[in-house]
């Protein structure tokens, strides 16, 4: 089909819209990794000492460990060393309002369309700006503190609160729980914190860009989410980096503590530059996210839509802690051109009546490829536990692959676990019925696609559901070829 | 780090063995046979007794099943057929060509009785590696020695097992059934290797049974290989009925070229610990392949049901249906991978799990898998663990029929879509009858076993 195929070179050449960078004074610390580099972190950011003991403890379990091999992935190999392991906007900690932040800052913030200017408080979303490891604005944090919500970067979490900090922090992913949570606990310059106290339902949703600008650096951020007793919050995150022909690493680490019928939302739209059609340059997304849902009755729901990254390596999780208490996990996870991603999700059920949904769409383009990696792990006592995983794949065309891993474990006999999945390519024969109906190839493929993913971009709150399907739109109208 | 050293020695102490044994091997053994065996201890070496860690093993950990002091069998023993033991393994009206082997040997006296049409050859193998190595072109293709520390380990001391060769459209009237015995003073590790080679057109059914004949430990470790040529059209049965200090570690390899129906089921009614290997290879358009299989366990007993199944070629269709029930302490395994590799396309392939767990203690886990290349393809897989459906047992029991045989019938049903896709019906019948007997709790022992093996 000659039109396809011109659409599909004609979207492979379409340029990544984030893939601007920005002239910013930046503040690094030299390339390579050991005590002191780590040290060195600790000072400039001017943590407590319980902080030191963490960095140094998950250093010396990092050194020990070893690169994870069993993903469905090839990753070339990194040399650790030769990363700047913070790199940080000049003088970004000492912003009272808007007026005084660097007017290249803001620029790069408006082109990615980031609310962060006070004209756009209509928006509703508060927003906490990340760029090369360091937060750089925080809004709406006075209507916040109102509601004895705290909403800051983990610095002045740190400064502020540091005894919740310390309280909560490595609760739900351990320092050494894996090689890139070891490392991030060693790095980790900054990233977002977020207390919602008893009985508080967050009025607004919340929400996290990271940027990587710097080159050569690495990002490593950390967030930290505690929803107290009957609190509710939504929380958003983006991504974003300028194009360049290297690898650049992103080893994030996220932690959700939901206590008594607690409820966070954590939705994601990953777009991290992806790299070039021959598959040079892009990101290498390797990234830990476990929520603890501790309390009885309470919920933590992901959901992502990821779409960039030249490696995707993310497992968002849930331990299932509480009676009653709930998991959800909804992906959408697309790849093109060279793209490789090993995503999926955990479900440990470890109190009773627990329940948990996972619902994942992979649609592979190009020379892809998408696996689904999952566990459903049901401990002897978590009686009465249900599971329910459906895992589909969308093939484009016939270099691509799409994979699916799933692995069940059922300790008990009044647990009920179901999972399936499906691998099929677009049907030509719904092609035919839109083409049939005046309907061009294009745009049809555009419907089944959006269609197919519709399950997951639905539990998206507003402002996310419309970026995602945009970018559903651009990675991939009109690939079959 | 004891318990480290402690794993590096028992590896140690088969290679260890396999130095002490390695001049007797090869010199009693045909050249084809022994062309394999250096490479294969190097394999296992780097390998090791397969633990939790070794993905491929992460539900079935054999350290402890190879630690007891076995007898190693690489020399023929005299042994005789006990017609007793025969009998206990009879199926009512069901005719074949029967053949014995005892702890991996081919029994000699087979050939007096077995009365097959001509060409057809069915031996042991070291009698074929002698005299006619010309078959036995193919040894070893299959079992990769560098994957699977089992098989490396089998191919090292591989002495004997059965040789079928089925030449071209030769359609066998009656299935082929081989008795595995295991009967040793000693706890014993035996190593049996099969050789199967089916040409074109043929037509071939086998059943194998496995049985234990006295109480002591046994470690099984078999492996087969078997080529399937175009249009031929191969069944494959296999029934475990073992007691409960035996570990049975099957790996069976099958390569299937173009027009080729293979069916495979294996049916786990008692044992120690049970590992079945199955990798399947359709390796030639218009083939398919069918895998069964179902496990009965309650106790302490293991199952874990492996299989691969690569599709290397278009318009090739494979099927995968395995159920379990377990009771008491048992455990089980599913791991099922579909590979649909670059350009095999329209591929259909399905995969399905369904395990029932009847108590509390029992562990079930599923590792189903889907790696695939191709796009114009159908896949699926589905895994389910659970339980009886309450809303069918209310439906049977509003009809007036009481509980605890509603359960029954339901539990009936739930393994008869299994046996029901067995060709052979006096075995479907045999079958049944046993699974029935086994839900209601009369043969929770051995069928008909002797020994009452509370273990």
């Amino acid at each position: 089909m000659p039109d396809q195929e011109q659409i599909l070179s004609r979207l492979t050449k379409e340029k990544y819209k984030y893939g601007f960078h920005t002239d910013i004074e930046t503040d690094y610390i030299e390339k390579g990794l050991n005590e002191s580099v780590v040290k060195s972190i600790w000072e400039k950011k001017g943590e407590p000492d319980f902080m030191l003991r963490f960095r140094l403890d998950a250093f010396s379990k990092w050194k020990k460990m070893k690169m994870p091999d069993w993903a469905y992935l090839k990753i070339p190999p990194i040399d650790f060393q030769n990363i700047i392991y913070y790199a940080a906007p000049k003088n970004s900690q000492q912003y009272k309002s808007l007026d005084e932040v660097d007017p290249e800052l803001l620029e790069t913030f408006n082109k990615l369309g980031i609310p962060l200017e006070e004209q756009k408080h209509l928006a509703g979303v508060a927003v906490d700006a990340v760029m090369d490891s360091i937060s750089v604005k925080t809004t709406f944090k006075e209507v916040l503190a109102e509601k004895g919500i705290i909403f800051c970067s983990f610095s002045d979490a740190l400064r502020e609160h540091p005894d919740l900090v310390k309280k909560y922090i490595g609760n739900s992913v351990p320092v050494a729980d894996n090689y890139f949570a070891a490392l991030n606990s060693a790095v980790f310059s900054d990233g977002s914190f977020c207390y919602i106290p008893k009985g508080v339902r967050c009025p607004m949703e919340l929400s996290t860009y990271f940027r990587i600008n710097a080159a050569n650096t690495g990002q490593f951020e950390r967030t930290l989410i505690i929803a107290d007793d009957d609190s509710y919050v939504s929380y958003l995150e983006g991504c974003t980096a300028p194009m360049r022909d290297e690898n650049q690493l992103h080893a994030a680490v996220v932690e959700i503590i939901a206590m008594d019928r607690a409820e966070v939302k954590y939705s994601t739209v990953q777009n991290w530059y992806p790299g070039d059609k021959n598959g040079k340059g892009g990101i290498y997304n390797f990234v830990t996210k476990r929520g603890i849902c501790r309390g009885e009755g309470s919920k933590i729901s992901w959901t992502q839509v990821e779409t960039g990254s030249a490696i995707t390596w993310k497992y968002p999780s849930c331990i299932l802690l509480g009676n009653n208490s709930i998991g959800e996990f909804n992906s959408v996870a697309v790849t093109n051109n060279y793209q490789q991603a090993d995503t999926g999700s955990k479900m440990i059920h470890i109190g009773k009546n627990t329940k948990s949904t996972i619902v994942s769409k992979g649609i592979s383009a190009g020379h892809s490829n998408n696996s689904y990696r999952g566990l459903v792990k049901i401990m002897p006592n978590a009686v009465n536990s249900r599971n329910f995983s459906q895992c589909d794949s969308l093939l484009l065309n016939d270099t691509c692959g799409a994979h699916t891993f799933p692995y069940i474990e059922v300790g008990n006999k009044s647990s009920v676990v179901e999972h399936e999945a499906t691998t099929s390519k677009i049907g030509e024969d719904q092609i035919f019925y839109c083409n049939q109906r005046g309907i061009d190839t294009e745009k049809a493929i555009g419907m089944i696609v959006n269609g197919y993913a519709k399950e997951v971009l639905n539990k998206l709150p507003m402002e996310f559901a419309v970026e995602a399907q945009k970018l559903l739109e651009i990675s991939l109208e009109g690939s079959v070829g | 780090m004891s318990v480290l050293v402690e794993k590096a020695d028992l590896s140690l102490r088969y290679t260890g063995h396999y130095n002490e044994v390695k001049d007797l091997l090869m010199q009693n053994s045909a050249d084809i046979i022994n062309a394999g065996r250096k490479k294969a201890l190097q394999d296992f070496v780097l390998q090791g007794i397969p633990t939790r860690v070794n993905e491929n093993y992460k539900y079935t950990n054999l350290q402890p099943h190879f630690y007891p002091d076995f007898k190693f069998i690489h020399l023929r023993e005299p042994a005789e057929v006990d017609l007793n033991a025969v009998f206990r393994c009879d199926v009512p009206q069901l005719d074949t060509y029967l053949a014995f082997i005892f702890n991996g040997w081919y029994y000699e006296k087979n050939h007096q009785t077995i009365n097959l049409p001509d060409n057809v050859i069915l031996s042991g193998l070291e009698e074929i590696s002698f005299e006619r190595p010309e078959y036995l072109e193919k040894y070893g293709r299959l079992a990769d020695t560098a994957t699977d520390p089992l098989v490396a380990l089998n191919t090292a001391f591989a002495k004997d097992g059965y040789f079928l060769y089925v030449p071209k459209n030769t359609v066998l009237e009656k299935p082929i059934q081989i008795i595995n015995f295991l009967q040793s003073e000693k706890d014993a590790f035996v190593t049996q290797r099969n050789f199967i080679y089916i040409e074109e057109g043929a037509d071939v059914k086998i059943i194998n049974c496995d049985h234990t004949l006295n109480l002591n430990k046994y470690l099984n470790n078999s492996v087969t290989e078997i080529f399937i040529g175009p249009n031929a059209s191969f069944e494959y049965y296999a029934l475990q009925n073992q007691h409960n200090n035996t570990t049975s570690l099957n790996s069976v390899f099958i390569h299937q070229q173009k027009d080729t129906k293979v069916t495979t089921l294996n049916s786990s009614l008692h044992g120690g610990l049970i590992r079945n290997n199955l990798n399947i290879i359709l390796d030639g358009e218009n083939s398919s392949a069918n895998l069964f299989g179902m496990a009965f366990i309650d106790r302490s007993q293991h199952v874990d049901n492996f299989t691969r199944v690569i599709h290397a070629k278009p318009h090739c269709q494979s099927n995968q249906i395995y159920k379990t029930v377990l009771d008491d302490n048992s455990t089980g395994a599913f791991s099922g991978r579909i590979h649909v590799m670059r350009d095999a396309q329209k591929t259909n392939a399905f995969q399905r799990s369904n395990n029932l767990l009847l108590s509390d203690k029992a562990i079930m886990q599923a590792k189903p898998q889907l790696i695939i290349d191709a796009d114009d393809v159908k896949c699926s897989h589905g895994a389910t663990i659970g339980q009886i459906d309450e809303e069918a047992l209310f439906y049977i029991r509003s009809r007036g029929i009481e509980e605890k045989q509603a359960r029954l019938m339901l539990m009936n049903a739930f393994a008869h879509e299994v046996i029901q896709q067995i060709k052979v019906i006096p075995l479907r019948n045999r079958i049944d009858e046993l699974v029935e007997k086994r839900l209601k709790g009369e043969v929770a022992r051995c069928h008909e076993c002797a020994y009452n093996c509370e273990s």
